[in-house]
């Protein structure tokens, strides 16, 4: 991690988010974010439920709109500007908690989909790609089957490698360990680890502390759609300086 | 005479090749039509109309399907060519049976003399063919962000599930032939089939709305996560999803068509149920057997509504793999 942020610092961020807002109905969702990521930062997001965690990093790729504040990813601003969102879609990837795979498609057809139809890959090619990031996740032998002949974390794995088929620039994901049986986590986040010492830029709304603390180079707590606190994995578990951080820390490390 | 018999064929070897493409799938239609034409040419009449020849026509019906099925296996016979080849017979099916006023060979035979079961299939599978799509894009048109589009889609679709089938195949017989010019009259079998198309679609659309609802938002929001666009995500991941959640429903729909088409009797067509009228009244050989002739109607009727139906749980079943 101190690698990767050594040589981030250098470069301009590769998503600017400047005071953005959110409002679902009267209920305001995100209070006014500011945060800058850089090439090959991984960020990890934390934060009680309903804290607008989740709804700030569906915003980078237009998932949910933003109502006010400015957002500029890898150098394209998010507008209603529709020919934006689909090239800001093309460079960033998303996982899900709930996986979202193409239940009626199989492996390889989830992971080949977009590069044939997006990216406008030959099939073969593509299909390449596929079999090279299904061995990467650890699961190449399962390529012909359904997603629901598959576990959790294969199939959170199976999600990861159609993010990454698109080849995307940044990676954005959401609670991706949160569906998943205990035992099941570790194989995503292996995967999740590897994928951040290759320099992936990745944004992770997460609880998984100790992912945080292996690889993040930079943490956010979210609380009340506001940022409370931000700074390295250190400061933040070493020297916490609010009490609402204080507060969330001991309370989900103390089980 | 010979048309039908050559239209027969082609139904039978193509039935017989979807079942060697398709396998279980189309097993049901493909066996039970060889069965019903095996027995209809040793069917016990003296009619005069049913000479030998007839029979043998008949005859060569099973025999097609069995090369057919042979033929479906074969490995170049892909399922693009069956669709399209179905299509044109579907298409060529009604030029052939009305022929062409100017050629020898073909002469000119007025839909308005068309009667019985190929009338009573051609509404049918005709209804059945057009209704799904128009009912699909109903049913996008209601999701529609567009308002027009959303309107006019929510519109036809209430204003036409409101109107009972019967006043439907009126207006299109009478009421549309009033207000267009003598000139562009569309032909009596054709209005009755738009009528059925129009009816049967607003029902579908709903069918499939019902799906398109079923299907989790997650499944849009991957597919936009990806870099999909909006008519990429319907067509790969929405719709396949929605429509085989709804294959009980839609194949239930095609059913009531199919058992629909009895009502064109009203505006003048002959289909089968008019056909076995019209026996009982002019054939004194059918004087006391008025409840034989509609038994052997209804017993029509069943199988291949059974057919259908069967046929639509093998379809799921197939396409039950790996769900969820």
């Amino acid at each position: 991690m101190s690698e990767n942020s050594n040589q981030t610092n250098t470069g301009e961020p590769i998503i600017i988010c400047r005071d953005v807002h959110k409002w679902f109905g009267n209920f305001h969702a995100l209070k006014g974010i500011d945060m800058d990521v850089n090439p090959q930062e991984v960020v990890v997001i934390f934060g009680p439920s309903g804290s607008g965690k989740s709804t700030f990093i569906r915003t980078l790729n237009r998932l949910e709109e933003h109502q006010q504040g400015q957002i500029i990813v890898d150098g394209i601003e998010l507008s209603h500007d529709v020919r934006n969102i689909e090239k800001i879609r093309m460079e960033t990837g998303m996982v899900f908690q709930q996986f979202n795979l193409f239940p009626h498609l199989t492996v390889m057809q989830n992971i080949t989909l977009a590069p044939i139809w997006v990216r406008k890959w030959k099939k073969q090619k593509a299909e390449e790609v596929a079999v090279q990031l299904l061995e990467r996740v650890g699961i190449p032998e399962q390529a012909e089957k359904y997603p629901a002949q598959l576990s959790g974390g294969q199939q959170q794995r199976v999600a990861i490698a159609r993010a990454l088929a698109m080849q995307p620039k940044i990676m954005l994901f959401d609670e991706p360990t949160s569906a998943l049986d205990p035992e099941m986590i570790k194989e995503v986040l292996d995967v999740m680890v590897e994928l951040a010492q290759s320099g992936m830029t990745m944004l992770v709304v997460t609880h998984e502390m100790g992912f945080a603390r292996g690889v993040a180079d930079r943490m956010y707590f979210f609380d009340e759609g506001k940022i409370v606190e931000s700074g390295t994995p250190n400061d933040i578990f070493q020297n916490p300086q609010e009490d609402r951080t204080k507060l969330f820390l001991s309370q989900i490390l103390t089980h | 005479m010979w048309r039908i018999a050559v239209l027969l064929w082609a139904t039978s070897f193509l039935f017989g090749v979807s079942w060697g493409l398709w396998g279980d799938l189309v097993r049901p239609f493909a066996i039970t039509i060889g069965i019903l034409l095996a027995l209809a040419a040793f069917f016990p009449t003296r009619a005069e109309s049913y000479t030998l020849a007839v029979r043998i026509a008949l005859i060569i019906n099973p025999v097609l399907i069995f090369i057919g099925y042979l033929v479906g296996q074969l490995k170049f016979i892909t399922a693009r060519i069956v669709v399209i080849v179905w299509l044109v017979l579907f298409i060529l099916t009604p030029i052939l049976l009305r022929g062409f006023s100017t050629s020898g060979t073909l002469p000119l035979v007025e839909t308005t003399v068309w009667g019985g079961f190929v009338v009573t299939i051609l509404l049918a599978a005709g209804g059945i063919i057009l209704s799904f799509p128009i009912g699909v894009a109903l049913a996008l048109g209601r999701r529609s962000s567009l308002p027009v589009v959303k309107i006019f889609s929510t519109a036809f679709i209430e204003i036409v599930r409101g109107v009972p089938l019967v006043t439907i195949l009126f207006m299109f017989s009478i009421i549309l032939a009033l207000f267009l010019p003598p000139e562009s009259r569309l032909d009596r079998l054709m209005r009755a089939l738009m009528a059925m198309t129009i009816f049967s679609s607003a029902y579908m659309a709903e069918n499939v709305r019902g799906g398109l609802q079923a299907v989790p938002s997650g499944q849009e929001e991957a597919g936009k996560a990806v870099g999909l666009s909006n008519f990429q995500i319907m067509t790969f991941i929405v719709l396949p999803q929605a429509l085989r959640l709804v294959i009980p429903a839609i194949v239930g729909q095609f059913i009531s068509l199919f058992k629909d088409t009895t009502l064109a009797i009203i505006v003048g067509i002959s289909e089968l149920l008019a056909i076995g009228r019209s026996i009982i009244n002019s054939d004194p050989m059918f004087i006391q057997r008025q409840l034989e002739v509609f038994i052997f109607i209804a017993f029509l009727f069943w199988i291949i509504s059974y057919v259908m139906s069967s046929s639509s749980r093998q379809l799921e079943s197939q396409l039950g793999v790996g769900q969820r």
